[in-house]
């Protein structure tokens, strides 16, 4: 079954940006889709669109079955939780947990019962008499989490709900998000531009750009079998290599040297390498490419390298012996991406 | 913060007597002065008093009159605030829902606000004028048969309207900044939550301003209770005798027109009481505004 069907969404605001243009995505029961894509590229806005909080232009919304075009927010089934939290400064905790259940005519035992749990489930119930102002900002994310949790929703909606938070709590929150999203068994739709994030919660992840679906699938296919250029140099990090490089009879052409290579295709392309997937060896077969420097991080380390006009970067593991001056850059055919030159769509 | 070092030890104290004067000439001094008039009996020709103690006091507050005036000044200045925030806030909310799109609202509303505020009153009582008055000719046109400064029941509804409208646009703008620096994410989190519009404004954002609502309502009662002495001098047209004043125009009539000095400096003292009490109780609300940040 599929919980949210996003059909041929298009979003012009009144300015004229057209910020969405034409977005269709299913969100399965239970799902977590992650929209992950550069700053301005309208995550965001088809999120708010799901939420209510933007009028969609063209296309539908279909949430549990029924189109939610013209439905107010609170009519929608879904709980967003905010990038700034968003949470109501003039109520306790508590209040914060329980506004939107009372609104609805919750019987008070009810409400005070799910405000129980939610706290509970998420450490806050020694904080649920303080106000927002008097916690910390990963305390708060949690009461906004809180405060979704109780609704109940068909679909949680998170726009960046981390991104305010220091690194070690990012990832520990990231965790038990996911943790959370899968004791709900809820759907949800998580917007980051932050692809490790996106790597690590996503059950599909959906790259956008300029306002379009660049590609749309698990974390390993869209790591190992990037549509594009885009979603290559994307997703991973450090990125992939992209080098040009001509396919002709003899096989791939770059920077002056031969690689065979078995492909129908004929012309220039762009030839993607990851970094992890790359070894530097001292001789055999591989293209000639010369060590520039090499960057220590502890259990691995990254060679940056030339290659003709090109930097290639190589991750290696810190037990391999650094490598220096000329040397062979090897890897296996089936981790060489290719992609038009033009296009930049994977062949 | 650093020290700074002075050269020698009076020179703080020289920087700091050009002030020191000024509160002393203009504020300290006539206080004392009015504190020590009220419990003589002056002779306004002359300049000679006589200690006549507390009588002066116990005078004021058993004279109808004063009683009178006091009652109204409270009618009034509960009135003028109610109407000119309740107004001011309605134009508000408005304009903020407007602002989406056209400054035009706004723009025009703020207009009045850069009026002077005499002028701004004049235009009031232009409006309510025994001959070209507007707002006199539409009451004489559903048969009610307004006379400023005539009648006492006339004259305070002109006096309140006059000065309630005059003050709107203050507490418009007051309000209009207020509403726009709760953040949209809040607003729309309330739309998640409530899906009445109603109830999302009493339950969210009306709490959200209470603090600068507190702060208008002192603000809004000091300006009816004493800034409001022009519009009822306009209003009451040399008139005073049975026309509705304020206390502190009474202040004025009684020691300037009525020559009672004593008298009017012991309404003045009870005023000073009322301000400096009101005066705390803003510096209150002040502090307590903090703790939604
Ligand atoms: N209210 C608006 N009016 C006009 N244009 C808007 C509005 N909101 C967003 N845009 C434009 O729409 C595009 C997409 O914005 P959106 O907020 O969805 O980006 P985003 O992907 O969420 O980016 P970020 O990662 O920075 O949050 C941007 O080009 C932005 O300038
Ligand atoms: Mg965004």
């Amino acid at each position: 079954m599929t919980t949210l069907r996003i059909r041929d969404a298009v979003k012009r605001y009144p300015n004229g940006v057209e910020a969405v243009k034409g977005v269709s995505v299913d969100v399965g029961d239970g799902e977590l889709v992650v929209f992950v894509g550069p700053s301005g590229c309208g995550k965001s806005t088809l999120l708010r669109m799901v939420a209510g909080l933007e009028e969609v232009t063209e296309g539908e919304i279909e949430l549990s079955g029924r189109v939610v075009n013209a439905l107010e927010p609170a009519d929608r089934n879904i709980a967003m939780v905010f990038q700034n939290y968003a949470l109501y400064p003039h109520m306790t905790v508590r209040g914060n947990l329980a506004y939107g259940l009372r609104n609805r005519g919750t019987p008070k035992p009810e409400i005070a019962a799910k405000v129980e749990e939610a706290a509970r489930m998420l450490q806050i119930a020694e904080f649920l008499d303080r106000r927002p102002s008097q916690l910390s900002g990963g305390q708060r994310q949690r009461v906004a989490m809180g405060r979704a949790i109780v609704r109940d929703p068909a679909i949680f909606l998170f726009d960046e709900p981390l991104s305010n938070l220091d690194a070690k709590l990012r990832n520990q929150m990231r965790l038990e998000i996911k943790k959370l999203q899968r004791r709900l068994g809820r759907a949800a739709i998580y917007v980051t531009h932050d692809q490790v994030e996106a790597m690590t919660l996503a059950d599909r992840i959906v790259v956008l750009n300029g306002g379009r679906i660049e590609q749309v699938g698990t974390p390993t296919e869209v790591y190992s079998r990037p549509a594009s250029t885009f979603v290559a140099s994307f997703i991973g990090a450090p990125p992939m290599n992209l080098v040009d490089a001509q396919l002709d009879d003899d096989g791939l052409q770059v920077a002056g040297q031969v690689v065979a290579h078995d492909s129908a295709h004929r012309g220039p392309v762009t030839l993607g390498i990851r970094p992890e997937r790359a070894h530097l060896v001292a001789g055999g077969a591989g293209l000639d490419i010369e060590v520039a420097v090499v960057e220590e991080l502890g259990a691995h380390r990254l060679i940056h390298a030339h290659l003709g006009g090109h930097e290639v970067t190589v991750a290696q593991s810190a037990d391999e012996p650094v490598p220096a001056g000329r040397m062979v850059l090897s890897f296996r055919p089936e981790d060489l991406h290719l992609f038009d030159r033009g296009t930049g769509v994977r062949i | 913060m650093k020290k700074a070092q002075f050269n020698s030890r009076w020179m703080p104290y020289a920087l700091l007597m050009p002030q020191m004067a000024i509160i002393g000439i203009f504020f300290l001094w006539p206080a004392a002065e009015a504190i020590r008039s009220s419990f003589y009996l002056e002779d306004p020709f002359f300049g000679t008093g006589t200690f006549v103690g507390f009588e002066n006091y116990s005078n004021v507050l058993t004279d109808p009159n004063y009683r009178r005036s006091a009652v109204f000044t409270a009618a009034f200045t509960l009135t003028v605030v109610f109407v000119s925030l309740g107004l001011g806030l309605l134009f508000a909310v408005s304009a903020d829902r407007v602002l989406r799109g056209q400054q035009t609202y706004k723009t025009l509303l703020m207009w009045v606000y850069a009026i002077a505020p005499p002028v701004a009153g004049l235009i009031g009582v232009m409006l309510f004028d025994q001959h070209i008055g507007p707002l006199t000719d539409a009451a004489a046109a559903i048969g009610w048969n307004l006379q400023i400064g005539v009648d006492y029941w006339d004259t305070a509804v002109a006096i309140t309207v006059v000065s309630a409208w005059k003050q709107i646009p203050y507490n418009f703008i007051f309000f209009l900044s207020a509403l726009q620096s709760i953040p949209s994410s809040v607003k729309e989190a309330a739309a998640i939550d409530c899906r009445s519009e109603t109830r999302r404004f009493w339950t969210v954002t009306f709490p959200l301003l209470a603090p600068m609502t507190f702060f208008l309502m002192i603000l809004n009662t000091t300006y009816a209770l004493f800034e409001t002495f022009g519009t009822v001098d306009l209003m009451v047209q040399d008139q005073p005798g049975n026309s509705p004043v304020t206390l502190v125009y009474k202040v004025y009539r009684d020691g300037f027109r009525g020559n009672d000095l004593g008298g009017s400096a012991a309404q003045s003292v009870i005023l000073m009481v009322l301000v400096l009490v009101l005066t705390i109780a803003q510096f209150r609300l002040i502090e307590r505004r903090v703790h939604y940040s």
